[in-house]
């Protein structure tokens, strides 16, 4: 990669705080279900951080993003807050959606995050109807589809891609790449070897980037998204990148060789972020360690409030299935 | 407005173009509707890119997922889009956005979300289209929560009633009957609220529940019947989810007796919820059990024969009713 948008400091600084605010979530997502606290299947992204974070601050307010499943790293890149993050995923009313999406379903369109689907490779026909009408509306916002590797197999990504690139839309379709679909190793499902070589059988620009590394998927996102912006259509980014736990917690994933789960852990791209923001005199090891505990700080504040809160009434459960509750 | 005449599809067509005219959101998209690719297969959009241009009518490639999923997307960020799946067996092809996105975002989201879309399709037997261009599945959105049913029977219901499809906050399944497109009856220009069935013939004796391509056979079934002395009322569902419960009990109140016909088969199909749901509410009033009529368990052959076979006739809804009048009360 050269020739990339150059990453300053104050950038890199908005990526590590997005990139704290995902890791210290995950964790403690992943302390209240250790906890009993949490029933519910979670797919942690951690490993995943710099893809969204690094994508995100090119992001603006009139921006939508579609995820699925794994994807609350995207949706709090994004400015999805966590005091509703935490109610829904404690199935409060207080949750961004009631209670009634979860886990799987996270929504709160005024941050832009307005799908979260629990269905491998959905979040691209929509996150194209987004750009779609982000396009027809004419100021210039940019639709942002996230998906793994294994969603690059279904026929979704094939259309999506297709019209989006026939239209010109200004959608990113991002693919966090993290080796393995569920169980499924990349090299046992996937025929060919980069996944961005598929956006020339679409006529659109494609490109496979090191997601892990700050300044690789900074340029690449910042390339794309101007691209879009600028009308020119759609991208698709391969973030090569891997995830540290099995499919869903609870999944051990012995499916993964210890080593290259070793390999993985020891090459973080949490903590090689942090040591490039210390190298780069970005901030201060105080004044990252002030960022981080305010975080931290943050998440439990929106874990108590979540836990204090009341549960949805039963009179939710035929509310929101129509516009108008049927009799 | 006038009554003048005019066919399904024409019908159709002017409810797209009066709605397009009348909201500036609205949005058609499928395959082949733009006027470069002559206003679809049938000519159900014909014009309409040219009088609103091709951003707003625009054909896509055959990617039913895309199509769905786009209409989806663009519904989310305030557009109403009218999105057409040219046939209804190809609706399978695109279950998972109708199913597990269009009809739950509202719901999934709290109600923060919500998708203002109709997907056009049109279907139907008559045709020898064969297994595969010609089923009715009304039955597997119906029993999807989020999603509306409509059926129209007639040019003035389709107009009518696409056109309150269109302003409606939730998505909508809208289908029309292929066979029966370029048959003309009169025509009255009105908007037709979903979810109201119509008494279209008024009798004392049974009740035929029906919708869609069971309406005329219904009909001429309740005049041959009335020709001996069988006075039958038959009431047009025109929505199928959510169905018209008030008026089909008055119905059922007043005659005792119902007979559901349709032209999906009959086993699991909307015949057996209004079926089920009419003995729950009408037991021991009613004078003879519910019967339904409805396709056989078969797809839908090509062969003429066959294929007439296949539809419930008027014969066959005659003779149902006369064999419904002979059980004794219960």
């Amino acid at each position: 990669m050269s020739n990339l948008p150059v990453l300053d400091a104050g950038t890199l600084l908005e990526i590590y705080k997005k990139a704290a605010l995902i890791r210290y979530n995950d964790m403690r997502v992943i302390k209240a279900m250790k906890a009993g606290l949490l029933m519910t299947p979670y797919y942690s992204p951690a490993g995943q951080e710099i893809i969204p974070s690094a994508l995100s601050v090119n992001l603006n307010d009139g921006d939508t993003i579609c995820t699925i499943y794994r994807g609350t790293h995207d949706m709090l890149a994004k400015g999805f807050p966590l005091g509703p993050l935490w109610a829904e995923l404690a199935g409060r009313i207080t949750g961004s959606c009631k209670g009634k999406g979860g886990t799987m379903h996270l929504t709160h369109p005024e941050s832009g995050c307005m799908v979260t689907t629990g269905v491998v490779g959905s979040s691209m026909p929509i996150a194209t109807g987004l750009g779609w009408s982000a396009k027809l509306e004419g100021k210039g916002h940019v639709a942002v589809a996230n998906f793994g590797d294994g969603a690059a197999n279904i026929g979704a990504f094939h259309e999506s891609l297709n019209l989006a690139s026939l239209w010109k839309l200004p959608v990113i379709f991002i693919c966090q790449n993290n080796r393995y679909a569920e169980h499924t190793s990349f090299a046992n499902s996937t025929a060919v070897d980069q996944l961005s070589k598929r956006a020339a059988g679409y006529g659109m620009a494609g490109v496979t980037v090191n997601g892990n590394d700050v300044d690789e998927m900074y340029g690449a996102a910042k390339i794309a998204v101007d691209r879009a912006r600028a009308g020119e259509g759609p991208t698709l980014i391969e973030a090569l990148t891997f995830r540290f736990n099995g499919h869903l917690i609870g999944d051990a994933a012995g499916y993964i060789p210890k080593d290259e789960m070793a390999s993985a852990k020891q090459n973080d791209p949490f903590v090689t972020l942090r040591k490039r923001v210390l190298v780069d005199d970005a901030a201060s090891e105080e004044a990252l360690d002030a960022i981080d505990a305010d975080i931290k700080a943050r998440i439990e504040e929106a874990v108590k409030a979540a836990f204090d809160a009341e549960w949805p009434d039963v009179s939710e459960l035929k509310r929101d299935v129509f516009a108008h509750e049927l009799a | 407005m006038t009554t003048d005449t005019m066919n399904n599809i024409s019908a159709v067509n002017l409810a797209l173009y009066d709605a397009l005219a009348a909201d500036s959101t609205l949005l058609v998209l499928g395959e082949d509707v733009a006027d470069r690719e002559e206003g679809g297969v049938a000519g159900a959009t014909k014009g309409l890119s040219t009088a609103f241009g091709d951003d707003r009518v625009k054909s896509t490639p055959i990617s039913e997922q895309a199509i769905i999923g786009t209409a989806i997307g663009a519904s989310l960020r305030g557009h109403r889009v009218v999105a057409e799946i040219m046939l209804m067996n190809f609706t399978t092809i695109a279950m998972d956005m109708i199913i597990n996105h269009a009809a739950k975002l509202r719901f999934m989201s709290g109600g923060q979300t919500h998708v203002p879309i109709v997907i056009r399709t049109m279907t139907g037997a008559g045709m020898s289209n064969g297994g595969q261009h010609s089923d009715y599945l009304e039955a597997w959105f119906a029993h999807t929560p989020g999603i509306k049913v409509v059926a129209p029977s007639n040019p003035t219901d389709a107009y009518g009633l696409l056109r309150s499809a269109i302003e409606d906050d939730d998505p909508v399944i809208f289908i029309e009957n292929l066979p029966t497109y370029w048959n003309s009856s009169p025509f009255t220009k009105e908007v037709i609220p979903l979810g109201q069935a119509k008494v279209v013939q008024e009798g004392s004796d049974l009740t035929i529940v029906t919708y869609a391509t069971m309406v005329a056979p219904a009909m001429a079934a309740a005049a041959a019947l009335a020709d001996s002395g069988v006075s039958v009322e038959v009431v047009d569902l025109r929505t199928i989810a959510p169905w018209d419960k008030e008026t089909v009990y008055a119905s059922v109140q007043k005659t005792g007796r119902a007979l559901i016909v349709h032209e999906a088969v009959k086993e699991f199909g909307v015949g057996a919820e209004i079926a089920a749901d009419l003995s729950d509410h009408f037991f021991g009033a009613l004078k003879a059990p519910v019967r339904r009529l409805g396709g056989a368990f078969a797809p839908v052959p090509y062969s003429k024969p066959l294929e007439t076979a296949f539809v419930p006739s008027t014969a066959g809804i005659e003779a149902a009713v006369r064999a419904l009048l002979t059980e004794r009360d219960i």
